[in-house]
């Protein structure tokens, strides 16, 4: 077995374990292929158990024979590990560095990983285009399932069936794919029932610097449109940012050829600027000594909060197309993989009650993230303390979670589902033992063979005992659309998962705890009181009919 | 009533800056304590301002649509009109910055407010909180301490109250002695006694005083042996720590003025800690800076955050709880004695007083408790509310937000545990707008003697009944007695990363900021139905006993 040849030495003892507001755990240290152990060996002690693929990056020192390693996860909790002995130190540290950037996916721990759960429902079989296309069939005959991209070959990063216009066949599609970059052209995001008006997502048109036209596409986004209505385009770049895309031959749709449309461009950052971010944000958080003023600035210069900003700003705008001024929209950024993506489903979320249960909030991150071909096995393959060379990653996917935890904090009773999901997402796509979230678009996840050799992350996480980590105590279905505000006081730092590992959340457990206490203790009384209210009605009619009998 | 020019105005619009649609027209009224904006939609839904809420009326240039006026309270509400008519614009402003700035203690609210409560009723709830009952729920060992009699008719300190605990070994002479050697004859006394329960059962206390006298070398014997007997008085420690929470430069530079700090040297066993919270200008600035953040317009996040770290405004309430936690950890886990002093000791000293207090005894964490807290180390230690919260038309140097900064620090702690205090957010933003509104006589003046010569006692009401009729509004509904969270001394984080913005207090300029949704009063809401099932539940209980010896008889049958 080839990890084999990467672990030097596969156990030290006395290897003592530092967590920040933990206590200390003196134990042995054992290496796996895919794991790093740390066993106390004593009753009541916790066991540490992560992930080599968890591990963002190490660093080790020495003091005389004593070494310490310091593993920064991509969860981003640090801990440290202090080792005696130099030679084990090094070769402990030399094997968690390779193990944790193993380059081939197919070494990953999902493909090793099995189940000690029976599974019930297979994750991967959970979320059919089909299925959702029949619920989208009963509301309207507008739109129908093209198979155009059937071995991928229009559109790679697209999966095989694709919701389009019904009036424009599969012919056009390709034309327009071909003036998309990477061949992503229009397709619905979402259907509006209450006025039929429609989100659509694309990747930014080909249109360089002469400005080329496709009359192809210029039809596909007209047919959405009503008689005499019309749409907006949302590019999520600036106007600036969009400009100097024609240099590289994209750009955005000109006014004259698209006269029924009104473009608006917002400012959401490019990948390479939010990781920047992301790593500013997680330094200033992992500094305790930081004075006020110190923190305010940090906090500030990293520019996360302002992202978030943004990114629900825009999307608040694309849900106040489709609501308030009845007109469809189309949303692209540059590949439309990004960006896009975090605008159209926080949209969703804003406008669709759906959305907010459990299993309407896993669609939508199937349909709106990993079929739509966010490529998550690049922009997730580091995080915060990647301090080597960094390709593609990016916390795209985080900022939408993040985003998402903002709504929920503001209407905390409109979500079948709490934090601790929204968190469990950040982790796995980050680092899983499901193969859910590798691979970077449909395509390639066939290619791997992901549903028959590696488990969903959803046919574990929908098992009742996993769902009722996941539930929210406060849901009461809401079928409004849900305004959430965007101005800066309104919008937090999520401590959850940035503040997670720095202080002790004891308190706040406990009073999550005292409120699941205080709705479970109404719903046995409410139990409690209808059976006895049954039990005296059916008494009474009993006393009714013996009091007739005489 | 004489200020009042034009009582009615019509088709006035209230503007909401965030969400221009939800702006409403209708009708303003002006009474002699309130403006009253009544709506012209069919649900007459009505604003009230009170008069002494209103900090500044202003009156922007009149434009096409009208004359622009801003209405901004003291407890951060804002109002933006626009009346039709300059002249009516005018009226109005005049007439509310006169009634807003009343000169004389007479024209407040308070002596006017009825609540129709009988002279019986009013008389008892004036007793509703009793300091006596307070000292002796401390459960002060009387062999340590006494009440003196030094203070009577506020002889020796007029700002202090006439009863004051002092340690039993103090004699008389010392006593006048060491008030004689203390700013503004504020002389240490006892302000918190803290009954430990832990096995080492401490018997450590908290003292306050102001300054000493110093200057740059003067010393008092009755002093230093007025702070020996309060060390003596803890049998067990060796030493006690006197906390100057003033930065150490502020307090150098009273000594030019014939003020200044203990002598180490001089002083025995006491150990100097400076804590570095700035004084009441430095705060009043702050305070200005943050609220004008939250009125800017349309304020990017960057505006935002650099607004508020420039403002210092956290920095000052960290550096508030942080005073609170060292005097609670001394005197809780290292038994020693604190004695409390900043230059008069009655804004920072009050704070770090009662901030410790509230860290330490979980009877400070209930309804009651805090109004308990507040009528012991604030009103009764003769903190200046009628300056400090400009009540009358007087020196704008006076006014500084001190109390808002220990509500702040209270609102902090109940982030860090939400299970530990009986109270909710809205009781300490209640409370705010009380120490403001003058409808009650309890914040009016700025000592004790003083209010003794208002009478406010016969001529206002209480606010503590009142608020205790209606604490099911100000309830905590993750509050248990018996949580281990509300038991025993509260060590919070005092992290950069810790203090928030306290949005429900600060963001209250823009109406539709307001937070969408509360978990709080939803779980109120099932605690209540939870209450209304547990008494049906019980009515029922006897009920289906009966049926079920009848049911037997019906099967026999």
């Amino acid at each position: 077995m080839e990890f084999a040849e990467l672990i030097k030495t596969p156990r030290v003892d006395g290897v003592v374990l530092r967590r920040p507001f933990m206590p200390t755990v003196e134990g042995t240290l054992c290496l796996t292929g895919h794991h790093l152990i740390l066993s106390s060996r004593q009753d009541n002690t916790e066991e540490l158990w992560l992930l080599h693929a968890n591990i963002d990056s190490t660093e080790k020192r020495f003091v005389g024979s004593l070494g310490t390693i310091i593993v920064k996860c991509k969860d981003l909790r640090v801990i440290q590990l202090d080792i005696p002995g130099m030679e084990e130190c090094l070769n402990i540290a030399s094997s968690i560095e390779a193990l944790s950037t193993l380059d081939s996916v197919s070494l990953m721990y999902p493909f090793f990983y099995r189940p000690l759960f029976e599974v019930i429902e297979d994750g991967w079989q959970s979320f059919v285009p089909e299925e959702s296309f029949k619920d989208l069939e009963s509301m309207t005959d507008e739109w129908r399932l093209s198979e155009v991209n059937k071995d991928f070959s229009v559109c790679p990063s697209y999966p095989s069936l694709l919701t389009v216009p019904r009036d424009i066949d599969d012919e056009s599609l390709c034309k327009a794919a071909s003036f998309r970059h990477g061949g992503r052209f229009p397709v619905l995001s979402y259907y509006h029932k209450k006025n039929g008006m429609v989100i659509m997502r694309a990747a930014q048109p080909l249109t360089g610097t002469n400005g080329r036209r496709c009359k192809e596409d210029e039809k596909l986004i007209n047919a959405t449109l009503c008689a005499g209505k019309r749409g907006y385009i949302i590019d999520t770049r600036t106007i600036a940012v969009a400009q100097q895309a024609k240099a590289r031959g994209g750009g955005f749709e000109q006014e004259a050829n698209y006269p029924q449309w009104r473009r608006i461009h917002k400012a959401i950052e490019r990948s390479n600027v939010l990781q920047d971010s992301l790593i500013k944000l997680v330094e200033a958080c992992n500094d305790q000594s930081h004075s006020m003023d110190r923190w305010l600035s940090k906090l500030e210069a990293s520019n996360w909060q302002s992202n978030v900003k943004e990114i629900l700003t825009t999307a608040c705008l694309a849900a106040q197309c489709i609501d308030r001024e009845g007109a469809s929209v189309l949303v692209h950024g540059t590949e439309g993989t990004d960006s896009t993506l975090q605008v159209t489903s926080l949209a969703q979320i804003i406008l669709d009650p759906a959305c907010r249960t459990i299993r309407g909030f896993e669609v939508l991150i199937e349909r709106e993230w990993l079929q739509a071909g966010h490529p998550f096995q690049q922009r997730c393959a580091q995080s915060a303390y990647s301090n080597g060379k960094l390709r593609s990653e990016a916390p795209v996917f985080l900022l939408f979670l993040d985003c998402v935890w903002q709504i929920l904090r503001q209407f905390p009773c409109s979500f079948q589902f709490n934090e601790n999901l929204l968190i469990m997402l950040f982790e796995h796509a980050y680092a899983s033992q499901f193969g859910t979230f590798l691979g970077n678009c449909v395509a390639e996840r066939g290619k791997l063979q992901l549903s028959q050799k590696t488990v969903s992350l959803w046919s574990w996480v929908n098992r009742p005992q996993e769902l009722e980590r996941f539930l929210n105590p406060l849901y009461e279905p809401n079928n409004l659309v849900i305004w959430p505000s965007v101005a800066p006081q309104s919008l937090l730092l999520w401590e959850g998962v940035f503040l997670r590992w720095n202080r002790s959340t004891k308190c706040l457990d406990e009073a999550y705890q005292e409120m699941v206490h205080i709705i479970e203790y109404n719903k046995e009384l409410q139990n409690k009181v209808n059976s006895l209210r049954r039990q005296l009605a059916q008494l009474e009619t009993e006393d009714k009919m013996v009091a007739d009998l005489k | 009533m004489e200020h009042i020019r034009t009582p009615k105005v019509e088709n006035v619009r209230m503007i909401d800056r965030l969400t221009p649609r939800k702006s409403t027209v209708g009708t303003l009224y002006l009474s002699s304590t309130h403006t009253i904006f009544v709506e012209n939609s069919e649900a007459h839904k009505e604003t009230w301002v009170l008069h002494s809420l209103v900090y500044n009326v202003e009156r922007l240039p009149t434009n096409s649509s009208g004359s622009p006026l801003i209405i901004r309270c003291k407890n951060f509400h804002v109002y933006r009109l626009l009346i039709p008519q300059e002249k009516d614009c005018l009226d109005v402003l005049a007439s509310l910055t006169q009634l807003s700035c009343p000169e004389r203690y007479g024209e407040l609210f308070c002596f006017s407010f009825n609540p129709n409560l009988d002279k019986e009723l009013r008389e008892k709830a004036w007793g509703f909180i009793n300091l006596k009952a307070e000292f002796s729920r401390m459960g002060i060992p009387c062999n340590l301490w006494h009440v003196t009699a030094a203070n009577h008719e506020y002889r020796l300190c007029d700002t202090y109250p006439s009863e004051l605990f002092v340690p039993k070994s103090a004699s008389p002479a010392v006593i006048v002695g060491s008030a004689k050697f203390r700013s503004r004859g504020r002389l240490p006394v006892l302000s918190y006694f803290h009954r430990d329960t832990s096995p080492n059962l401490f018997i450590a206390s908290i003292c306050r005083s102001s300054q000493p006298l110093t200057g740059f070398s003067a010393r008092s014997s009755d002093d230093e042996q007025m702070l020996q007997a309060i060390m003596k008085s803890n049998p067990v420690s060796e030493f006690m720590y006197v906390v100057d929470t003033r930065p150490k430069l502020n307090a150098m530079a009273n000594r030019a003025a014939g003020k200044g700090y203990e002598n180490e040297d001089h002083y025995t066993n006491i150990k100097l800690q400076f804590i570095g919270i700035e004084n009441i200008h430095v705060m009043r600035n702050s305070q200005q800076k943050l609220i004008d953040v939250g009125e800017l317009a349309a304020p990017s996040m960057s505006d935002f955050l650099w607004g508020l770290e420039n403002s210092g405004w956290l920095k000052h309430i960290k550096a508030v709880l942080d005073a609170g936690v060292f005097i609670a950890k001394a005197v809780a886990e290292d038994g020693v004695s604190v004695l409390v002093h900043c230059s008069d000791g009655w804004d920072r000293t009050a704070q770090a007083c009662s901030v410790a207090s509230v860290l330490l005894d979980p009877y400070y964490r209930t309804i009651k408790g805090l109004m308990v807290l507040i009528e012991k180390d604030w009103v009764s230690f003769g903190h200046k509310f009628s300056h400090r919260y400009a009540h009358l038309d007087g020196d704008p140097k006076e006014v500084s937000p001190v109390m808002d900064q220990f509500l702040e620090c209270v609102w902090q702690l109940m982030q860090q545990f939400p299970c530990a205090f009986e109270f909710s957010e809205r009781f300490l933003i209640q409370l705010h707008t009380h120490i403001y509104s003058c409808q009650h006589g309890n914040f009016i003046g700025n000592c004790q003697k003083e209010r003794r010569d208002l009478r406010l006692q016969e001529r206002t009401h209480s606010l503590w009944p009142h608020l205790w009729e209606n604490r099911a509004e100000y309830t905590n509904p993750l509050y248990r007695t018996d949580h281990s969270q509300t038991q025993g001394v509260l060590k919070p984080l005092t992290t950069a990363y810790c203090f928030k913005f306290w949005k429900g207090m600060y963001g209250r300029a823009e109406k539709s900021v307001a937070s969408h949704q509360s978990p709080a009063d939803c779980l109120n809401a099932v605690r209540e139905e939870s209450q209304q099932l547990e008494e049906e539940l019980s009515s029922h209980q006897e009920v289906p006993r009966e049926m079920d010896a009848g049911q037997g008889i019906h099967m026999h049958a």
